[in-house]
């Protein structure tokens, strides 16, 4: 039997301004699962994907991360929430005074790991975006898809059990979106749960995964070795 | 905690005070500025508290009695003035030890008074204390109607005038000094909320990663305290500095009766430390309130 990695029962997001943008979503999604959240903007993705990590908060219903509800949870337990979890962005969101490794090794300074493995797991993760050559450069030193590496190797190096990803390649050149798309299948097949918005019909054509469609706050479809469904 | 990692909040506090060096200074002069007045102040109020005080325990009644009264006389007085419950103390003077007093309070020129000896022109009195400077005029009143009194004497005008002014001043100075502590407090919260801004990015990071509050609240920490020592020296240095001068040219030449100023030693030492102290105090205080709200969620 799978494990549950992700479970989402009735939830429903309301914003303060009245806008419902998660409106009654039930889904499963299992440990190891490679999950593409398509659908146009507005659609209610970013909510979705921002309560896993407890972004934001549900409105009524259950967030389970690993079977632990996410939206009761004591505010001093959420930083080992996200321990678990690994983000990464389409704006990277790299600290520009920071060189490609001290942005990587910030993740781990930041949760008080011990100094004398930060640096070896540090050129580890770097070595597997194939960054580590760049290791000294600063952000605006690099690429967007360089700094995407960077930021997937932040994200990632804390072994996390689960990486979502905002339109991480929504900034990039088709090619650049191939090799992180790469990257994101490693880091898949090592056990990775992951989980990614997107608007990329090519991607998601390609690179067949199982496929949440969403429309309205609402799941409208949901398929395994899906495709993108319609014209964006 | 582990030392990496206080190392490192000192190190990020420091940087950050140097980073927004602008911000620096208006925060630094800030407390500065209000720890000057807080320090003249906290001075001020001390030595009036001390004045107070010394109200409290020198302040006394002298009942003179009537040269006529007899031995038993005197004695029933004494009686009808213990049964006073406001009266903590008193004690019988005869005139002989009034003279004696007399004399020794004269120093050298005490002595043209020693031939009193021989005709001694004082009164018997009774000194009498009462617990609180307040109850003296009541007292007084009470004696003043008994027998065998010549006259109650307990410098009037000048305690009721310095119990009436020290309230007062005590008063003005706590608001006084609350305004300006709470004044800084809303220029270092303000100040640090700017830097803060300015750091958004990175603290998002630090929550995205799983940085715990705690963790991220320390470098605030440290610059707030850093700026709270910061601003403390001018102010320490001038109080502290005037406050040894001010007491070495006037401590002896001061005309206001029960007053005395404070020994520069160890005054200077304890306002340095409680000036210090508000320092630190006002700029964590500050860091928190700012830092407060960027940490929910």
């Amino acid at each position: 039997m799978l494990l549950i990695m992700i479970e989402m029962k009735n939830v429903y997001k309301e914003y303060s301004h009245g806008v419902m943008a998660v409106d009654g979503l039930t889904v499963n999604i299992d440990a190891g699962e490679f999950v593409y959240i398509v659908g146009a903007s507005g659609a209610g993705k970013s909510s979705f994907i921002k309560m896993m990590y407890r972004e934001e908060l549900a409105t009524k219903g259950e967030v389970l991360i690993e079977g632990k509800n996410v939206t009761d949870m004591k505010l001093k337990d959420v930083p080992f929430l996200r321990r678990d979890i690994g983000v990464i962005f389409q704006d990277f969101k790299l600290l520009p005074r920071l060189t490609a490794f001290e942005n990587v090794a910030f993740a781990l300074e930041v949760i008080e790991e011990n100094p004398k493995k930060i640096n070896k797991r540090v050129l580890e993760v770097l070595e597997m975006v194939g960054l580590k050559q760049k290791a000294r450069f600063l952000p605006n030193q690099l690429s967007g898809g360089e700094q995407q590496r960077v930021a997937i190797a932040r994200a990632i190096v804390n072994n996390p059990k689960i990486v979502i990803a905002d339109e991480p390649t929504g900034n990039l050149d088709p090619e650049t979106s191939w090799e992180i798309m790469r990257i994101f299948e490693e880091i898949n097949t090592r056990g990775t749960t992951i989980v990614m918005a997107t608007h990329s019909q090519e991607i998601v054509n390609k690179l067949r995964k199982r496929v949440i469609a969403m429309e309205n706050g609402q799941i409208v479809r949901d398929e395994h070795r899906g495709e993108y469904g319609y014209e964006a | 905690m582990k030392l990496s990692t206080m190392r490192r909040h000192v190190r990020e506090g420091t940087k950050n005070i140097v980073r927004n060096s602008w911000m620096t200074v208006a925060s630094v002069g800030a407390v500065t500025t209000t720890l000057v007045l807080v320090g003249i102040f906290l001075a001020l109020m001390f030595n009036l508290n001390q004045l107070a005080e010394n109200i409290e325990n020198e302040a006394q009644m002298k009942v003179y009695v009537e040269r006529t009264a007899e031995d038993q006389d005197i004695q029933a007085l004494e009686k009808q003035i213990n049964e006073i419950s406001d009266i903590s103390e008193m004690e019988f003077s005869s005139k002989e030890d009034e003279l004696e007093g007399l004399i020794s309070d004269m120093g050298e020129s005490g002595d043209q008074w020693e031939l009193f000896e021989q005709f001694n022109p004082l009164n018997d009195a009774f000194n009498i204390k009462t617990y609180e400077p307040e109850q003296l005029a009541g007292v007084a009143n009470q004696i003043e109607q008994m027998d065998n009194v010549e006259e109650v004497n307990y410098m009037k005008d000048v305690v009721d005038r310095l119990i009436a002014f020290n309230d007062i001043a005590r008063w003005i100075g706590i608001i006084f000094i609350g305004a300006l502590l709470l004044t800084a407090i809303f220029l270092i919260s303000n100040t640090i909320k700017m830097t803060i801004i300015a750091r958004q990015t990175e603290i998002g990071i630090m929550k995205l990663v799983g940085a715990k509050n705690s963790f991220i609240r320390w470098p605030f920490f440290v610059e707030g305290a850093l700026m709270g020592v910061l601003g403390s020296i001018i102010p320490i240095a001038v109080v502290a500095g005037g406050y040894y001068y001010l007491y070495n040219q006037f401590a002896d030449e001061i005309p206001i009766p029960f007053f005395e100023l404070l020994p520069a030693n160890p005054f200077i030492w304890q306002i340095s430390g409680i000036l210090l102290g508000i320092g630190v105090v006002i700029g964590i205080w500050g860091s928190v309130m700012s830092v407060r709200k960027f940490l929910r969620v």
